[in-house]
């Protein structure tokens, strides 16, 4: 525990910026995926991202905590340059939690060892200490009479409000969303929903990939719109939706809300 | 009233040959006459066909004597033991090379397996050629190849290939030294069942700890240190008493130390390359059948590549590969009846082969082989079902 | 407001991509992974071209007596081609090669429309395979009629004989396997149980001590005086032993169609044996086409074991040539024969099986 402190002190040169991208770029083999990303998320800040499919949004996301390698620029992350220092990837992994859009629940665990899991093994807890915090993110969630259940035996909504729970025991900085509601009924992603909205108020710094634009309006202190790999703009919520300054995005706009 | 109490009748009653109940009672007393029929007129013909012969029937057989050798032979046995002691020799012999035979085909498909999954191109290559060839030529081809093709042709004893002037490889099979115990070898045992002991006991105390406080234990590095360490300790303080007896090339053949016989040998080489090309099968789609999606989660709760693999994919690709596994053990005991053809004498071999032709009892002697596989074959599947109760994953 | 011009795309750094990324990624990415690379060339360096200049550089493919081989470090081809036809048609008589020759040229023939997409009664063409191909097969065979010579089973051998074996195996065992797959799901106590201890008799012992059986107990259990032919024996023991397999084969795809479609046969009024001959197995067949290719290959090579009750299956006339005094010790070439005709023939099965599962899932998933 006492690490973590250290480096989030570490760090204080640049204000309170917890995640700064400078000049990323990123190829899958041929394919230029993100070019030139410029990005800075200070402590508390929520952050929705939106574009179109195939426009690098996960692959951005995901650089952040290293499930995927960038070839060019910077990532510091609370401090921590990522490298392919293992160290450095460790770190950050403790310190970012990510929510996924199949939730990826672990299901030959229940609820409960799913959420203790990483706090035992990384953080070393013990195993009581660790079901009571556990206990303590489920009932946040509102699902804790679920705690003996296997993944396999609950709805979608309540698998990610558990996955969600299981991040937030590892007690992180930053929170990463990848489209957390969209393989969701509709009557699912309300609840899930209310749980990111609660957890925006907590006042955890957020990131998050979606379609849903009333999230986005209520919760976000800044939207960004990706496409092609770019980072085309980025705009607080009000401005974005009502004055977007490029075509791109007008574009994008107009396609999504005619719906 | 007098309507309501129609309504609520029972419906009309159709003809009884027309009742499913009916039919399906009447098809079944059918089979039954059926089988007993056949059965009958079986054992008649049977006991017919013997009496013409002048084969005798019963079990008697099994106290005569047998009055052949055997190559190889896990327990005392000469011309003048039993028709009996025959079976069980060749049963044990059975069981010994199953027994080594799934351990190396374990290993080979355990390693093959994860080497078709690796990143190096190369090696995962070499693992995919070595499933599709292997897996795709008779297992009977191959025991012969092995036997006929490769160590037959070995020189004999006076030429054998030596390694080191312990190992002699000739066509008599491959010579190595044996251990010979001496005095105060047994304090060597104690060590080891005290060190097997202590592991446990650590294992324990480092689980109960970590649940308490959190600090993980190195158990692994400590349980193989100690597991070889104290024997190691014991094995000095009595002043090793342990020395090899190493065979010796004399005049005609070898003497002294322990022997692998070229059939014993050709049989376990062909059983674990073929068997493990199929486990190694099962391993791969055992580990594919863990959604990428699992490693990534974890990986993002900050797990190490190690844990993630000992916690989440280990755990969930075992569910997949263990039945597949029991299933590939069965086959190669099942396969390992294959020795008759190349001599090894295991209990068809001996049994089904020179027991039957000798006494010519054959209901006797295949009911008693067929029995023995298939009282293995039951007692897996027994404990299949158990397993895959038990580890079933629960769904909605 | 601003137009928005992309960027364009930037050609990757030039360690990722082209062949040295490649290398970098795929061969040495870590320092064990650069040690593991490099013995696997150097395992493939000592074995492959040795093994490439005995099969082909160095090999003897022309002439037709030993003394042909005699100066050449490489395989003689030469013992294969002179047994060649033992080889393929056993000791049928020459001049009646052509009988084997049409019987698999038909199968052929009437084979390829069941692989053309457009062709429509693939169903009643696979039933002609199944129920009359097999009888012009044996006439073809036998001889006896229609002006040809018969020709003794004993005469049968070489690959004609392994394929006829696997032919029988599955042609036979599939109705079989059918019954006792629905006898297995049956709701009658005694039928189910009959079917299981069938079904797990057979799968519980080795094929060889069922050859044993077939030829040495099938005779004591017919009438005295019966005597019939070995090969007929053998052929009773693998349609037994493979029906076995198939039934479990054939249950796995009973319990794969839905149970709606079970239901709605009923609704429909349908009667239990026309609601599965119409509805249920047709659909369920189609699923386990796969599987049945998958026994197939297990019971091709499974043939080979008539080697140990004196049949000459391929393998076993191989083997027997081993011991012409003309050739002794070139039993490497024909092990090495026999394995590339099996392997071809199993690998090919292997990859079409994998294909139509890839097929019947991307059907199920969409
Ligand atoms: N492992 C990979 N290998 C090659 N190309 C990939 C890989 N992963 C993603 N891509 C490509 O990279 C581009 C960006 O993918 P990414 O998943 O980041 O898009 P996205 O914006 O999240 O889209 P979506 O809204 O559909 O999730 C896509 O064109 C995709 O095809
Ligand atoms: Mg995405």
């Amino acid at each position: 525990m006492s690490e973590t402190d250290n480096t989030s002190s570490q760090s204080q040169a640049s204000g309170d910026v917890t995640i700064q991208m400078r000049g990323v770029h990123k190829w899958y083999g041929q394919f230029h995926v993100l070019k030139d990303i410029n990005l800075e998320v200070t402590r508390g800040e929520r952050i929705v991202i939106c574009g179109p499919s195939g426009s690098g949004k996960s692959t951005m996301i995901r650089c952040i905590n290293r499930l995927e390698e960038h070839q060019k620029g910077q990532i510091i992350v609370d401090g921590t340059e990522l490298t392919d220092d293992v160290k450095h990837i460790d770190q950050v992994r403790k310190e970012v939690g990510m929510v996924f859009q199949h939730f990826n629940l672990f299901p030959h665990l229940t609820v409960l060892e799913n959420c203790c899991l990483a706090p035992i093994w990384v953080r070393k807890m013990p195993r009581k200490e660790a079901e009571a915090a556990a206990m303590l993110y489920l009932e946040k969630v509102k699902i804790p009479e679920q705690a003996k259940k296997y993944p396999g035996q609950l709805s979608g909504g309540q698998q990610q409000r558990v996955a969600i729970a299981r991040s937030l025991c590892m007690n992180p900085n930053v929170m990463l969303f990848d489209e957390p509601t969209s393989a969701l009924d509709p009557e699912m992603i309300k609840e899930v929903l209310d749980t990111m909205i609660e957890l925006a108020e907590s006042g955890m710094t957020m990131l998050c990939v979606t379609h849903e634009m009333g999230f986005a309006k209520t919760v976000a202190d800044r939207v960004i719109f990706m496409d092609g790999g770019e980072i085309i703009e980025e705009n607080e919520p009000h401005e974005f939706f009502n004055n977007p300054q490029s075509d791109r995005t007008q574009l994008f706009l107009s396609q999504i809300l005619q719906h | 009233m007098a309507d309501e109490k129609r309504t609520v009748s029972e419906p009309a009653k159709p003809a009884l040959w027309r009742r499913p109940a009916v039919r399906s009672v009447f098809f079944q007393i059918l089979l039954v006459a059926g089988i007993v029929y056949f059965g009958n007129t079986i054992f008649q013909n049977t006991l017919n066909n013997l009496e013409q012969r002048g084969i005798s029937t019963g079990f008697g057989f099994l106290d005569q004597e047998a009055g052949f050798g055997i190559l190889m032979t896990l327990l005392p046995f000469d011309e003048t033991h039993t028709y009996g002691r025959t079976f069980l020799v060749g049963l044990l012999n059975t069981l010994l090379v199953a027994g080594l035979g799934i351990f190396f085909a374990t290993l080979i498909g355990f390693v093959m397996g994860v080497a078709r999954l690796s990143r190096n191109w190369i090696i995962s290559r070499l693992a995919t050629i070595y499933i599709e060839i292997f897996r795709n030529i008779p297992l009977l081809l191959q025991i012969l190849f092995w036997y006929f093709a490769v160590l037959r042709p070995l020189p004999g004893p006076r030429q054998s290939l030596i390694l080191n002037d312990t190992f002699y490889l000739s066509n008599r099979g491959l010579y190595m030294p044996s251990p010979v115990y001496e005095q105060g070898f047994w304090l060597v045992m104690v060590a080891l069942g005290i060190a097997t002991v202590a592991s446990i006991l650590i294992a324990r105390w480092a689980h109960k700890r970590q649940e308490a406080t959190g600090q993980q234990f190195h158990t692994v590095i400590t349980v193989i240190g100690l597991v070889i360490g104290l024997p190691l300790l014991a094995f000095l303080v009595m002043g090793m008493p342990l020395s090899w007896d190493f065979p010796v090339l004399q005049r005609f053949n070898m003497a002294g130390g322990m022997v692998i016989i070229p059939e014993l040998a050709a049989l376990l080489v062909a059983l674990s390359i073929y068997t493990g090309a199929f486990i190694a099968e099962a391993v791969r789609s055992g580990i594919l059948a863990v959604s990428h999606g699992q490693t990534e989660a974890a990986h993002a709760l900050g797990l190490r590549p190690g844990s993630t693999l000992r916690l989440v994919v280990i755990p969930q690709a075992l569910r997949v590969i263990i039945p597949q596994l029991t299933s590939q053990y069965l086959n190669l005991t099942k396969n390992s009846s294959l020795a008759t053809a190349i001599g090894y004498p295991d209990l068809v071999a001996v049994f089904a082969g020179t027991t039957l032709n000798q006494t010519g009892q054959a209901v006797e002697v295949i009911a008693m082989t067929m029995a023995v596989y298939l009282a293995i074959s039951l007692s897996i599947s027994m404990f299949m079902n158990w397993y895959n109760k038990r580890i079933q994953l629960v769904e909605r | 407001m601003s137009v928005h011009t992309p960027h364009p795309d930037l050609p990757p750094p030039l360690s990722s991509v082209g062949f040295i990324g490649w290398c970098r990624s795929n061969l040495f990415s870590t320092p064990m992974h650069t040690a593991l690379s490099l013995f696997a060339m150097y395992l493939i360096y000592l074995t492959v071209p040795p093994i490439i200049s005995w099969v082909f550089l160095d090999a003897t493919w022309v002439g037709d007596t030993r003394e042909a081989c005699a100066s050449s470090t490489g395989a003689c081809w030469v013992f294969v081609k002179v047994r060649i036809n033992q080889f393929m048609y056993g000791f049928f008589p020459e001049t009646e090669y052509w009988r084997i020759n049409l019987a698999f040229g038909l199968l052929i023939v009437l084979g390829i429309p069941l692989f053309l997409k457009r062709f429509q009664h693939k169903g009643k063409l696979a039933a002609f395979i199944l129920i009359f191909y097999p009888i012009i097969t044996f006439q073809l065979f036998s001889g006896g009629n229609f002006g040809l010579t018969h020709v003794e089973t004993s005469k049968w051998g070489g690959l004609s004989l392994t394929l006829i074996l696997a032919g029988v195996g599955i042609v036979a065992s599939l109705p079989l396997g059918i019954v006792l797959a629905l006898g297995r799901r049956s709701k009658m106590p005694i039928v189910k149980s009959v079917c299981v201890v069938f079904i797990e008799f057979w799968r519980g012992v080795p094929l060889i001590t069922v050859l044993f059986m077939s030829s040495v107990m099938l005779p004591l259990f017919l009438p005295e005086g019966t005597n019939f032919d070995k090969l007929l024996r053998a052929m009773i023991g693998i349609a037994l032993f493979q029906s076995a397999y198939m039934a479990e084969v054939v249950r796995g795809g009973l319990a794969a169609i839905p149970k709606g479609q079970y239901e709605a046969a009923e609704a429909l009024g349908l009667s239990f044996w026309k609601s599965m001959g119409l509805i249920i197995l047709p659909q369920a067949l189609k699923l386990v086409i796969p599987g049945i290719v998958n026994t197939f290959i297990a019971l091709f090579k499974d043939t080979t074991l008539v080697l140990i009750i004196g049949l000459f299956d391929l393998l076993a006339i191989i083997q027997q040539a081993f011991a012409d005094p003309d050739w002794l010790g070139y039993s490497i070439e024909g092990y090495v024969f026999a394995a590339s005709i099996f392997w071809i023939f199993c690998f090919s099965m292997s990859r079409y099986s994998m294909s139509l599962e890839k097929k019947l899932h991307t059907g199920h998933v969409r």
